[in-house]
This record gives structure tokens, sequence and C-alpha cells, in this order.
């Protein structure tokens, strides 16, 4: 498996591992992006209104279905509507069966991060005069982000795995060397490929953990600088008035 | 002002939490309401900036039905501080107190200019404004929620049980701090509150509340604790209401007799020679009192040699010279020699009084008043309902 990955032609070859690698991203990134702009404003709303739970319910029964069988399933529905040139008539399944899957736990985790939020909050953001709008955008987003992150993150671990099944189809991703190495017993080659989606997953988690520490507040996250916790005045304004006595 | 016109809040579950209100709080004023748990304050409270809609009837701001003023444009000139501050924690200090003048479009410069403003105002340092709320402690984030309901400079604040999260001695301090900004602010404020103390220390005018929501009397402090309309007021108002009544009788003229004090660091003979009943009082060098010294002990320890600060007795609380019957009383009861310390403006000293002498004055203020002082024996006098 080293020797293969070390063979630098297996790298930059037509339908080498830099090619699949591309393709496996955008594979998993459109899937990503579609999820996220259906699963999160759906999922700010049902915290919001605290009703609606029950999609989170059907969407996490959706998880529970076996994604080849999902995949064949939609490719034979659709393949007989699908006319025209190119991979569309295997990507549209693809893309659906990865969807499906990164939709949950995106959903379930805004909803219970915007559940989370300190009913104080929402009452003092309301009772200020914030519109619905502005208490979903100003304050409920920005105390759900931690949790949003976890289930954006999780999301993607599952895709970038799942990912794999568009060889199944025919098409590229690192899923390729995975099934092309398994019927042709070039264990090296398919190890290799399960190896690098593993990478790739792991890359992708950093890259999310980065943006995270950028958007999420300090004030939600925790983190504050050292300085303002050690060593300097805060007990100033609250401490006990000198009593008067004599 | 505010007013209620015979305003109804019935729950969908069937609970009537507040039962034909008919409320007025007046303008510049701080009206308190109070009453068991239950009662329907909090209902009643946020029916005015239409957090919860009344059932029936209508309240009134100055001339404007609030029932017709679009709610987001009725709460944003309404200040609003609640019980744990509800401060946004992914905000600073001073982006959370420039919140509404942001909702506003008011310019952001000038909004933190005036937030930074705000905080001194309420006693915050002003290198608090980049902290977050997860930074403060519950006192400074109470503050932090007073600061921001006055960003926008409502004309009037709704205030739900906004100190009752602190320990005792903050509470006192934010409800001091509270009365000295609304000396300066005049807001036409209303005040939840469950603590019938609390009611009494703040409220120009406070109103009883029952359970069910019925309005049981609406009175100044002093008339309610002197006057109450019915055995639950009584209850309620509780048992030391006729001492408490004394913080709202100026105490005048008291007899203050000269006390002959010593400086700190001076001789324990002077000292010696200076007590009076076995106690003297010790003032520092601007004649400030600092404590008291027993003097038949002085002996014992030390003979000779200067008098120092770690000997005194600090028990005594002091009463100015404008004090009321309750602070001058007190401050007898307190002082380890049976003398209360009386104070001028600048705290330095003027003389002490006895106990018995402030008596004196309850009786003879009770006898000048008319009707009698704490005519109390209708009623309102059964102690046995005393919560
Ligand atoms: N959303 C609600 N649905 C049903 N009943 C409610 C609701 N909110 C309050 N109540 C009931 O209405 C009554 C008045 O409640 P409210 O919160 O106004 O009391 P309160 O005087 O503020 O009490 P506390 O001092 O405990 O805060 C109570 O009996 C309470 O159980
Ligand atoms: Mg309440």
């Amino acid at each position: 498996m080293i020797a293969w990955l070390n063979d630098p032609g297996n790298w930059t070859a037509p339908g080498g591992i830099f090619d699949q690698l591309w393709s496996h991203l955008q594979y998993a990134l459109i899937a990503l992006v579609v999820a996220a702009a259906l699963a999160l404003p759906v999922g700010l709303l049902i915290g919001h209104a605290g009703r609606g739970r029950w999609l989170v319910t059907v969407a996490n029964a959706v998880r529970a279905l076996p994604v080849v069988g999902l995949l064949i399933l939609l490719y034979v529905m659709l393949a007989p509507h699908i006319h025209g040139r190119g991979d569309t008539v295997y990507l549209l399944p693809t893309e659906i069966v990865l969807i499906l899957l990164a939709i949950p736990p995106i959903l379930a985790s805004t909803v219970a991060g915007v559940e989370n939020v300190d009913p104080a909050v929402r009452d003092a953001a309301a009772g200020m005069g914030m519109r619905g709008g502005q208490v979903v955008r100003r304050v409920e987003l920005p105390n759900a982000l931690p949790l949003v992150f976890s289930g954006v993150r999780s999301a993607t671990l599952q895709v970038i795995a799942t990912a794999t099944v568009a060889a199944y189809l025919g098409l590229g991703g690192l899923g390729r060397f995975v099934y092309d190495g398994q019927a042709s017993q070039n264990f090296a080659e398919r190890d290799a490929g399960a190896l690098l989606v593993a990478l790739l997953a792991v890359a992708a988690d950093l890259v999310l953990a980065l943006a995270q520490r950028y958007t999420v507040s300090r004030g939600v996250s925790g983190r504050f600088p050292r300085r303002t916790l050690v060593g300097d005045p805060v007990a100033t304004a609250d401490a006990p008035p000198s009593t008067h006595t004599a | 002002m505010i007013r209620f016109e015979s305003v109804s809040k019935k729950y969908p579950d069937g609970t009537l939490a507040v039962d034909r209100l008919e409320l007025v709080a007046p303008s510049g004023e701080i009206t308190v309401l109070v009453g068991p748990s239950g009662c329907g304050k909090t209902t009643s409270l946020r029916m005015i900036n239409r957090m919860i809609e009344p059932t029936s009837g209508r309240i009134w701001l100055d001339d404007r039905d609030t029932a017709t003023v679009p709610t987001h444009e009725l709460r944003r000139g309404i200040g609003y501080v609640i019980q744990h501050a509800g401060l946004f924690p992914h905000r600073t200090v001073v982006d959370n107190i420039t919140t509404v003048p942001e909702l506003l479009g008011t310019d952001k410069k000038q909004a933190r200019r005036r937030a930074l403003e705000l905080m001194e105002r309420v006693g915050l340092p002003a290198h608090f404004a980049k902290r977050y709320p997860a930074q403060l402690s519950g006192g400074q984030q109470q503050r932090v929620g007073v600061a921001r309901a006055l960003a926008a400079d409502p004309p009037v604040m709704l205030m739900d049980e906004p100190f009752s999260a602190v320990d005792p001695v903050v509470r006192a301090q934010l409800q001091n701090e509270f009365l000295r900004l609304q000396g300066e602010l005049g807001k036409t404020i209303v005040f939840v509150t469950h603590d019938i103390d609390e009611a009494i220390k703040l409220g120009d005018r406070v109103a009883v509340l029952q359970v069910g929501g019925h309005l049981a009397q609406l009175a100044p402090p002093a008339e309610l604790l002197s006057d109450p309309a019915d055995t639950f007021v009584a209850g309620f108002v509780g048992r030391d209401r006729g001492y408490r009544a004394l913080g709202f009788a100026e105490a005048g003229l008291l007899p203050v007799r000269k006390e002959h004090a010593v400086r700190l660091g001076s001789g324990r003979g002077e000292a010696h020679d200076a007590a009076e009943d076995g106690w003297v009082l010790v003032t520092d060098a601007e004649d400030r009192p600092q404590g008291w010294l027993r003097t038949d002990r002085l002996a014992e320890a030390e003979p000779t040699g200067p008098v120092t600060a770690p000997e005194l007795n600090l028990g005594g609380t002091l009463a100015s010279e404008t004090a009321t019957l309750r602070e001058a009383l007190d401050s007898a009861l307190s002082s380890p020699s049976g003398r209360g310390v009386i104070v001028d403006g600048a705290g330095r000293l003027l003389g002490t009084v006895t106990a018995s002498e402030v008596l004196t004055r309850i009786e003879q203020q009770r006898a000048a008043a008319d009707p009698p002082f704490t005519g109390d024996v209708g009623p309102g006098g059964a102690e046995s309902e005393a919560s």
C-alpha cells in the first residue's frame, strides 16, 4: 500500500489520486452545501418557533435506510426521466443520497442549539423590540453556532466517507480505488483508497474546526484571553460598601 | 404615565392570572408591584410591553393605547430589565448596551460613546466594555442589564425582580445606586418584586397584589405601613411594620448631647479620663467617629501607649443629623455604649443620643400627628396571618 502511494504515477495520471481526490471533494461539497442550505434555515425556524420537531424525527428515520439500496432505488426511479449527456443520471442519485445523510445531523443540532439558548436571553431580545427574524439572526444563531458546527462536522465526516459509493455507479472519487482495487484484487490500491478517504475526512474536519474557532464568539465558546481572568480588578464594582461604624 | 384599564389575563389553561386590574403608574415615579409568588406581578408587567397580550381591557402609555402600536416599536421605547439580566452571551458588554440604539439605527460611534457613559453611570469601570457576560459577576451583569435598558433613553422602564438573584450586600448596593440613578433620570418605572422590604425601600408608590391578580392596596410605602387596607396587606407587610415605619419619619432635631471623644493615637490616660460608663468614642484627625473603646479593659491589656484602631469596637451604626427615626434608634441600639452617634453631612461627630431619647421623640411625633401615626387597630392589627 505504501509502495502504491509512493508511486508518483498513481497520483498524477488522468484518473489518478489528484483527480479522484478533487472529484470526491466536489461530490461531498455539493451535498453539504445543499444539505446545509436546507437544514440550517429549517432548523433555526423549528428551534425558534418551538414547533415542527417531528421533521427532525423524520429526517433521522431516513438515515436508517441502507445507502447502497437507496442509491440503486433512486437510480432506477430517476434514470428514465433523465435524458441527455454526461454523468447527471449517476450524479443525481448519488447527491440525493449524500444530502439525505447530511441533513439529519445538521437539522437536529441546529434545532438543539436554538432550543438551548437561555430563555431569559430570548426574552430580553424580544423585549427590547427585536422582530422574529432579528432574534433568530442576531441572537439565536450566534448562540447556537457551536452546536450547528458540531452538526456540520459530523455531517461532513459521514458524507466524505459515504461519497465512495459514487464509484459504485461508475462515477469517480476516491471510491474508485476501493472498488477497482477490490475487483482486480489489488489490495494495496483498495487500502490506499480507504486511507485517503479517512485522511480527507480528518483534513476537512480540521478546516471546519478552524472555521468554528473564528466564527463562534468568544463569549459563547468561553475562550477568554488569560489576562482578563487573572490579575485585574474584577471585584471592584461589587466590593461590599465600607460599613459605617463607630 | 401608564394606566391599566380593567385589564385581565386568562391563560389558555384557564388560570386567571390578572383580574380586572385598575392601576396608574405616574410619570417620573417608581411604582412597585409586590405580592406573593404567582399573584400575577410578572404577567401584569409583561402586558405593558405586550410580551403578554391582555385577554381584555386596555393599557395606556400616556395617551396611546398600547394595543394600537406595533409591538417591536412599542418595546424599543420601553426599557426592559429581567431577573437574570438576560445579557447576550455572544456580545461584549458595550455591544450588549448598544442593542436598542442599533435596532433604532442610531449612529454607531454615538451609541458607543453613550454606552461608555452609561457604564460609568451604573458603576462599571470602562475596561469592562470589551468583556463578555460570562466574565462578569451576577451583580455586574445586572448593572449591564440596567445600562442596556437605558441605552436608548426610554421614558419608561419595566423591571422584573432585577436584584433578586444577587447576594444581600450587592443587592443593597444596587438598590441604592438605582435610587440615585432614578433621582437623576426621573424615569417612569414599574418595578416587580416579591420582597416587601425592597418594595418599601424603592417605591414611590407600592401596589400590593393578591393571588388572582387582585389589587389589594396602592399607596405610598409609609401609608402602606401605617394604614394597611385589609388583613391581607397587613399580613404581607409583616410584623415589624411599626418599626419599619420609623424609616419614613424624619427624626428632626434630636436632643444631641456632647460626647467627649478622643483621637486615634492619643494616650490611654486621656481615653480613661474621657470615658463615660466605661466607653469612650474614638475619632480620626477630622473628628470622624472610628469606633468605641472600652476603658475598663485598657489597663489589663497594655497600661501605656497610644489608642490604636484594632482595639476599637465597630458595632455601632452612625446616624446623620438628617436621619430618620429608624436610623437614629438603630444607632442607639447598636452602639456598645448605648449612646447612638450622630454625625453631620461630612461624617464629623456632632454628639450622641440614647434609645430612650429617640423613643421620647417618637412619642412626641405620634402625639403631634393627626390622625395618629399608627392608629392601626382595625383588621390590620391582627398579626395571626403574618407571613
Ligand atoms: N404561560 C402561562 N400559562 C399558564 N399559566 C401561567 C403562565 N404564566 C403564568 N401563569 C400563571 O399565572 C399566575 C401568575 O403568574 P406570574 O408569573 O404573573 O406570577 P408572579 O406574581 O410574577 O410570581 P413570582 O413572584 O413567582 O414570579 C400563576 O398562577 C402562574 O402559574
Ligand atoms: Mg414573576
